[in-house]
């Protein structure tokens, strides 16, 4: 059996594993794939966070991302992020870079085994700031010159691609030059808010072969968290893992200690249980009954007979999901068209699920109740966005690539 | 700080001079900053100090891996491992990999 059939059944500890710390965030991203804003008055507490530190550390996660809303606005993030490091889970953080004055800059470039993703989704302040608020392009830069100045090593720029800045790649990455940064794109979802503005910013089919294009010339100097991995039809397989994780190798906790399959799946059917429910996120991740069914063998459904099933897997989960098509159909950014085609299918039959949890500022406080959509206005500029509404399944990691030649034949 | 991002692509190959050349005459261990977790195909290596991730893909590398400090030398742990003799080659040459990659160093 191949590495990546061992993933699809599921490891024993997760690779990937996102935790988005709090539901709170400055800014009210328009694309928010957790729909965040405010706080959340059951978020786990200093003391549990730690607790499910501790078991992370039993069970070898050997690294995660942590995210939010943005993560550093909790009072407790830096006493936190102290704890896992000290206990041999290493972190990624996610943020706006709202909270990295020249001060943290430089304790950050004095701890090891902490990496930072600041969120960009514009190369100019336009188009940034149109998607994540006025003055967060700003915001960025400022955490990344402090960052380059207290001589912390390669961040990251973390932006998500969407139609308005497909068109800027290469500014990106001479901004990432410029700071001696890494660049990071990933994949616009229709998760959270990002399923209002989803119509409007995802990018056109054109622009996801000039994606797949710039890809193709420049994947060795980018990180993608394999989210591109639907493009692969277009030609050449991109490199990574071309396998949806969740609830196999990858999976969420949220701020309120709810275990989701993946980042972009914050919606009740994909749910697995609480880190606060008997015998914590370890049997969440062993045992629930969600888990346990996305570690059965998928069928490829319609798409099975496509000769690029290979290469994409029919693609994303979360982006079917929440845009109404079947899973076992096509991803609606299918490079053949397929799932284009089945979107302008949909007719006021289709239920488009919607997300029952919904911190937005502008949304009724009480998160899960009452059931009824929220109507959010896409139309002004948002005032103020998220951090990680990037945070990638899977993030890098090449089974293509292990450093072990396969010592057995056949097997 | 490390340079090595948790989610880099590409590993290392590179065998710098530290390593030296694998000897399956000579005596290694795992490296200290390498915890591996078992996993259904072999284990999950995890490297705290470069911080890259890679796999070993079946069991009985795992324990190859594992018995590498209890034997007098390389050969002698894939011996015990209980690998058939027709693949004996194919674990040095994927030990000589592992040492490359600082999975392994010798002691």
């Amino acid at each position: 059996m191949k590495l990546v059939d061992h993933f699809q059944y599921g490891l024993n500890s997760p690779i990937c594993l996102t935790w988005e710390l709090t539901y709170a965030c400055n800014l009210a991203c328009v694309h928010c794939l957790s729909s965040s804003g405010r706080r959340d008055p059951r978020e786990l507490t200093t003391a549990e966070a730690k607790a499910v530190i501790d078991e992370l550390q039993r069970m070898q996660v050997f690294y995660i991302n942590i995210g939010g809303g943005e993560p550093t606005v909790r009072p407790d993030f830096w006493e936190l992020l102290d704890y896992a490091i000290a206990h041999d889970v290493g972190v990624k953080f996610s943020t706006n870079g709202v909270k990295l004055d020249k001060a943290r800059a430089a304790q950050l470039a004095a701890t090891d085994y902490v990496d930072i993703q600041i969120s960009m989704d514009g190369a100019t302040p336009e188009v940034n700031d149109y998607v994540r608020g006025p003055g967060s392009f700003d915001t960025a830069i400022t955490a990344l010159e402090n960052l380059a100045e207290a001589g912390f090593e390669k961040p990251k720029i973390s932006v998500v691609m969407t139609r308005e800045n497909v068109d800027q790649l290469d500014e990106f990455k001479a901004i990432a030059d410029k700071y001696g940064a890494q660049l990071r794109i990933t994949r616009l979802r229709p998760s959270g808010r990002g399923a209002d503005v989803w119509d409007e910013l995802h990018p056109t089919q054109a622009q996801q072969k000039q994606l797949y294009d710039w890809l193709v010339a420049h994947g060795d100097q980018v990180l993608t968290g394999d989210s591109f991995f639907h493009l692969s039809a277009y030609g050449d397989a991109l490199p990574g893992l071309n396998l949806c994780g969740a609830g196999r190798v990858v999976c969420l906790i949220d701020p309120v200690g709810d275990v989701y399959a993946c980042p972009f799946a914050i919606h009740e059917n994909f749910l697995a249980g609480n880190v606060r429910d008997e015998g914590g996120f370890k049997e969440v991740w062993e045992h629930s009954e969600l888990f346990t069914e996305l570690r059965q063998p998928q069928t490829g459904g319609a798409c099975a007979s496509c000769d690029f099933f290979d290469s994409c897997q029919g693609g994303c989960m979360a982006a079917k999901f929440f845009t109404g098509l079947p899973l076992d159909g096509p991803d609606p950014e299918c490079v053949r068209g397929f799932g284009e085609q089945m979107l302008a299918d949909r007719d006021d039959e289709t239920v488009i699920p919607k997300s029952d949890v919904d911190h937005s500022r502008s949304a009724p406080r009480n998160s899960r109740a009452p059931k009824q959509p929220t109507m959010l206005s896409l139309a002004p500029p948002p005032r103020r966005p998220d951090r990680a509404c990037d945070e990638s399944p899977l993030a890098g990691f090449s089974p293509t690539a292990e450093q072990v030649p396969a010592p057995v034949a056949g097997s | 700080m490390s340079t090595k991002a948790v989610d880099t692509t590409v590993p290392s190959t590179s065998s710098d001079g530290a390593a030296g050349s694998f000897d399956p005459a000579a005596p290694y261990r795992i490296s200290e900053s390498v915890s591996l977790r078992p996993e259904p195909f072999g284990a999950l290596v995890y490297d705290f100090v470069t911080r890259k991730l890679s796999f070993l893909k079946t069991p009985e590398l795992v324990e190859v891996v594992k018995g590498l400090e209890h034997h007098p030398d390389a050969r002698a742990a894939v011996e015990a491992a209980g690998v058939p003799e027709a693949q004996h080659e194919a674990y040095l040459k994927a030990l000589a990999g592992l040492l490359r990659s600082g999975t392994i160093v010798a002691r």
